[in-house]
């Protein structure tokens, strides 16, 4: 089963952490990237640029408006996530506590299950 | 000349575990022989077609592979000596194979090493999803990137996986001499990691179906495969049974535009009635000799369905019963839920609704949306139709299952239109017991979720 691990930023939190604190967080995903690659775990991971960044498309009547922005104005946007591969929900929980983000206070994982799956090279026919 | 590809692979196929069991049996090391076994496929998946294949293609794989083991013995003795840290020749050097051909030993010993080798695979020391990949790489011989692509995963994940759990098998001092009283326990773990390969298979919607390997076909190529290495063995030809009744309604169970179709709408002339025979003839003959298991009583619910003519036919008196007997034997409230669909349709729906009430608290049930879709459909025969949209719409925000998904929504929106009210399809599907003893209910492809 493949689950989104959703790491909920804050992007002030992440402003007001020291240096040290900041490389204790790049180690710890060094970390866990080892663990989970060496147990065939890994599907992938992608960080996301900071939610200032973001715009959001509509379209209404045929028409495209773009507003610059995120989609909900809130303290807390999603960073980035892992998505990985395990045996249960439980096994999923363990690999999120052993993100950096899961022990920062104010922040949090998120887990999900996910549900469908298609592209990223994944399941496609091997070329002849 | 063989001059047909599929055949050639077909036969691959059925000699890798043959070739590996022999290589194992002899030299031990497994991990080692596993991938001498994959280097012999791959040469032979070259040379046959071009060479014809040869007259006895175990054998030759087993000379190819055992070649491949003494090379890689001779390059590891070699890089020794280079860094002159070890004097000490290796046990393995010592065997390394002579005229490899022998290794097949009496007639017969090939055929037992398929067993051995499939219960290795089901090695307590690895997790599940290692389990399905090295029993579909050492037994069923598909490649790494054929498992990657089945289970939709990179396919240096699945090389990490398999390469991970044939080292803890290795660590473990794993070997063929099994204890005869853990021996029962791992043909049943063997047994789980069949159903979860054909699970794997039954669940994926149609669409994804197209570029993915088979699973179903193949777990039923390996569970055929077992049961004629153990035919008194009542739980093997259960779980053979039940993956044919189950199989046989594929070609009723998708509509034209793809959509899931429930048992009590398929169309049943469209059942593969060769497969239900067979799985018929099984039962009586296993339910006669064999002592009960809970495969079997899914197979028999399975058989049942399949003896009606029409969801109106079913007898859905003698289903209960039979889920009654499945829930003396384990431990698992999805039977329960089962059984409450089973009374509710033989004897009313409040009936039905008692049962269910019994099971709705198990913790084990927390998050799960069998039983919202079980009281849904229950309150629908009730005639409380906003009841039965609000918990069919529970259920629908609650499952893992996409075409599951969309077939509960479905439902929601039509609960209550003239017509509308049928029994819940997913009764007596394969699943219905996925994990007896250990309710994996985060994980669908223990598959409770099957909704047919």
């Amino acid at each position: 089963m493949k689950y989104l691990l959703i790491m909920q930023i804050n992007p002030s939190t992440i402003e007001a952490l020291s240096e040290a604190e900041r490389e204790e967080i790049a180690n710890g995903h060094g970390a866990l990237m080892e663990t989970i690659t060496a147990s065939g775990e890994m599907v992938g991971t992608q960080a996301l640029a900071d939610p200032s960044q973001s715009a959001v498309v509509r379209v209404r009547d045929g028409a495209r408006t773009v507003t610059d922005g995120p989609f909900l104005e809130a303290k807390e946007y999603m960073g980035g996530f892992y998505v990985v591969d395990c045996e249960s929900a439980e096994r999923a929980y363990e690999l999120a506590a052993l993100i950096p983000d899961a022990a920062i206070p104010g922040l949090g994982v998120e887990v999900r299950p996910v549900i469908f799956t298609a592209g990223f090279g994944l399941g496609e026919p091997e070329m002849p | 000349m063989t001059g047909d590809p599929r055949a050639d692979e077909d036969v691959l196929r059925r000699s890798a575990p043959q070739v590996l069991g022999a290589l194992v049996r002899r030299h031990g090391q497994f991990d080692l022989c596993e991938d001498a076994v994959q280097e012999a496929l791959l040469a032979a998946a070259i040379a046959w077609p071009e060479q014809g294949l040869p007259d006895d293609p175990v054998a030759w794989l087993v000379t190819v592979a055992g070649r491949k083991l003494t090379d890689y013995w001779r390059s590891e003795r070699a890089r020794r000596q280079r860094e002159q840290a070890v004097v000490q020749e290796s046990v393995a050097h010592q065997q390394a194979p002579g005229a490899d051909a022998d290794l097949l030993g009496p007639p017969g010993t090939a055929v037992d090493d398929t067993l051995e080798l499939l219960l290795l695979c089901a090695h307590p020391a690895l997790s599940q999803p290692s389990r399905i990949a090295l029993t579909l790489r050492a037994v069923g011989g598909l490649t790494t990137a054929e498992i990657a692509r089945a289970f939709l995963v990179p396919e240096p994940t699945m090389a990490q996986r398999i390469s991970r759990a044939k080292a803890t098998i290795s660590a473990a001092g794993a070997t063929f001499s099994l204890p005869d009283g853990d021996r029962a326990e791992r043909l049943a773990a063997a047994l789980h990691v069949l159903y979860l390969i054909f699970n794997e298979g039954y669940t994926t919607s149609a669409g994804q179906a197209l570029t993915r390997v088979d699973l179903t076909a193949e777990a039923i190529r390996l569970t055929r495969q077992l049961h004629r290495l153990l035919p008194g063995d009542g739980e093997v030809a259960g779980l053979l049974a039940l993956m044919l009744l189950t199989d046989a309604r594929r070609p009723a169970r998708t509509s034209a535009d793809g959509r899931l179709v429930p048992l009590a709408e398929q169309d049943r002339s469209r059942w593969d009635l060769d497969a239900v025979r067979e799985a018929t003839g099984l039962l009586e003959h296993t339910l006669a000799t064999a002592p009960l298991g809970a495969y079997q009583l899914q197979a028999t619910i399975a058989a049942v369905h399949a003896e009606a003519s029409s969801d109106a036919d079913t007898d859905w008196r003698q289903i209960a019963i039979l889920y009654g007997m499945l829930e003396r034997l384990s431990d698992n409230p999805i039977v329960t839920l089962n059984r409450a669909v089973a009374v509710g349709m033989a004897y009313g729906p409040k009936e039905g609704l008692e049962v269910l009430d019994s099971v709705a608290d198990d913790p084990r049930l927390r998050r799960h949306h069998r039983p919202d879709a079980v009281r849904a459909h229950l309150l629908e025969r009730l005639g409380d139709f906003a009841g039965a949209r609000e918990h069919y719409r529970r259920a629908a925000r609650a499952t893992l299952n996409l075409p599951e998904k969309r077939y509960l929504e479905e439902r929601a929106a039509r609960t209550g239109a003239v017509g509308a009210v049928g029994s819940l399809g997913w009764v007596g599907s394969v699943g219905s017991v996925g994990s007896v003893g250990s309710v994996g209910f985060a994980v669908p492809p223990d598959a409770d979720v099957t909704p047919l």
